[in-house]
């Protein structure tokens, strides 16, 4: 194996362009070190992100936030105008394993590992953040909703990486919120998971909503129907359950020792319904 | 196979080694520089007991590459004590019996010490989410929690 540490995305593409074998990108690790432990994953060529200018950064940028591929979930908790901006999205990151893993766990390897439960995915779908994806073509920007592709499977073409994200400015009256069901309260994988964006209106009704589940199908779903449910609602009782109900439409999970598919599609709807008023209420809504 | 030289900081000691590629921080620490009080649990992030110090930040020594240690500063339990004088933390683990095996007690110490780095009097919630990450099947976690709660009143001057 060959572990590399470039100094530019520009020369990270290089490598990755010119990989002979399997070729991986190291940020936090968490998910390719434990892999490599266990022989899962052999890559011939380890290329670490961490060293990349900007690609440890959380800065501002048109009115939102640039948050770096190898940005920390630890630093984005601890990053005061981020987390008051995108709470949802913030606490989503945060639920990834132990402190010790927080420390290293990035989204962006959250993201590329493809799994459906991955906890700071829904946040981003629901956001509407993009991706900054650097390949052998240069550099292109990209809906995250878009690049999971299945269980371990993304969009990203060969020698693709994802540099940054790119979460947009907020208007007044704006929040998210994420919720997950563990059968404990801490180092676990989602069984089901929801994140809902809402921007309200002056009257406090809702004027935007974007709802994202997680791990009822094969990838993280950003469900339309649900975020149609709720605008032009102050979220009462039947636009709840109009939430709830398109969120169940929309799951197609798995049964498995984790969670059989018709609990997984129950509480998909019941966490939506919660998270929405979550958000609701962070927004400045009264219900 | 390529050996990669690292030059890195270790509880204050600047350090040289070689290393392969693939070889983790923890199995440096242990198998190059003798520091074997990071444990190799499960190998996976999940349990704890190669808890050090990168940075600043608290992390899984079975989940760094040895060679990302280039420049870094690194903090192990070897550094907690000055000279035959514990910190008041491993002082209080023993007085408390907070430990039975001992596998888990090192990486619990630089774990607890790093919480009360950055927050001196926490809650005794906060002290279990921190150390969630930090598993001891002897113990149950009674008494390493109120070992690390003397401890930070300790400290505070309490």
């Amino acid at each position: 194996m060959q572990y590399e540490r470039p100094q530019s995305t520009a020369e990270a593409a290089r490598l990755l362009h010119g990989a002979t074998g399997p070729a991986r990108i190291l940020a936090g690790g968490t998910d390719l070190i434990v892999q490599m432990n266990a022989g899962v994953a052999e890559p011939a060529l380890v290329v670490d992100i961490k060293r990349i200018a900007g690609l440890r950064d959380i800065v501002a940028e048109d009115g939102g936030f640039r948050i770096g591929a190898a940005v920390s979930c630890a630093e984005m908790g601890e990053h005061a105008a981020l987390a008051a901006a995108w709470p949802g999205i913030v606490e989503g990151a945060n639920l990834i394993g132990s402190t010790q893993v927080q420390g290293r766990a990035t989204m962006a390897g959250n993201l590329c590992n493809g799994s459906p439960a991955a906890d700071s995915v829904p946040g981003l779908v629901a956001a509407g953040a993009t991706a900054r994806i650097v390949g052998p073509e240069g550099e292109r920007d990209c809906p995250v909703a878009e690049i999971p592709a299945g269980p371990g499977k993304t969009t990203l073409k060969p020698g693709e990486f994802v540099a940054s994200f790119f979460l947009p400015g907020r208007p007044a009256r704006a929040s998210d919120a994420y919720l997950r069901f563990i059968p404990r309260t801490e180092m676990d994988i989602a069984v089901a998971s929801a994140a809902v964006n809402l921007v309200l209106a002056e009257d406090g009704s809702v004027a935007e909503a974007r709802v994202a589940l997680g791990a009822v199908a094969p990838t993280v779903r950003l469900v339309d129907a649900a975020g149609a449910a709720l605008v032009g609602t102050r979220l009462e009782e039947d636009a709840l359950e109009a939430l709830a109900k398109a969120c169940r439409d929309a799951c197609a999970p798995i049964d498995d020792k984790r969670g059989t598919i018709e609990f997984r599609t129950k509480v998909a709807g019941v966490l939506a319904r919660r998270a929405a008023l979550i958000a609701y209420t962070r927004a400045g809504g009264r219900t | 196979m390529k050996t990669i030289p690292v030059s890195t900081r270790v509880n204050g000691d600047s350090v040289e080694f070689l290393c392969a590629p693939e070889e983790t921080l923890l199995d440096a620490l242990r198998n190059r520089l003798g520091l074997t009080g990071a444990k190799e649990g499960c190998g996976s992030g999940d349990c704890g007991a190669c808890s050090v110090l990168v940075d600043g930040r608290l992390v899984c020594a079975c989940l760094v590459l040895a060679a990302e240690a280039e420049g870094a500063e690194i903090a192990t339990v070897e550094g907690m004590a000055e000279g035959e004088r514990l910190h008041p933390l491993q002082r209080h683990f023993i007085d408390s019996a907070a430990l039975q095996c001992g596998v888990c007690t090192p990486g619990i110490l630089v774990a607890a010490k790093a919480l009360l780095d950055h927050n001196p009097d926490p809650s005794d919630e906060e002290v279990r989410y921190w150390l969630a990450g930090n598993l001891c099947r002897c113990t149950g976690y009674d008494k390493i929690v109120r070992a690390v709660q003397s401890a930070a009143a300790e400290m505070r001057g309490a």
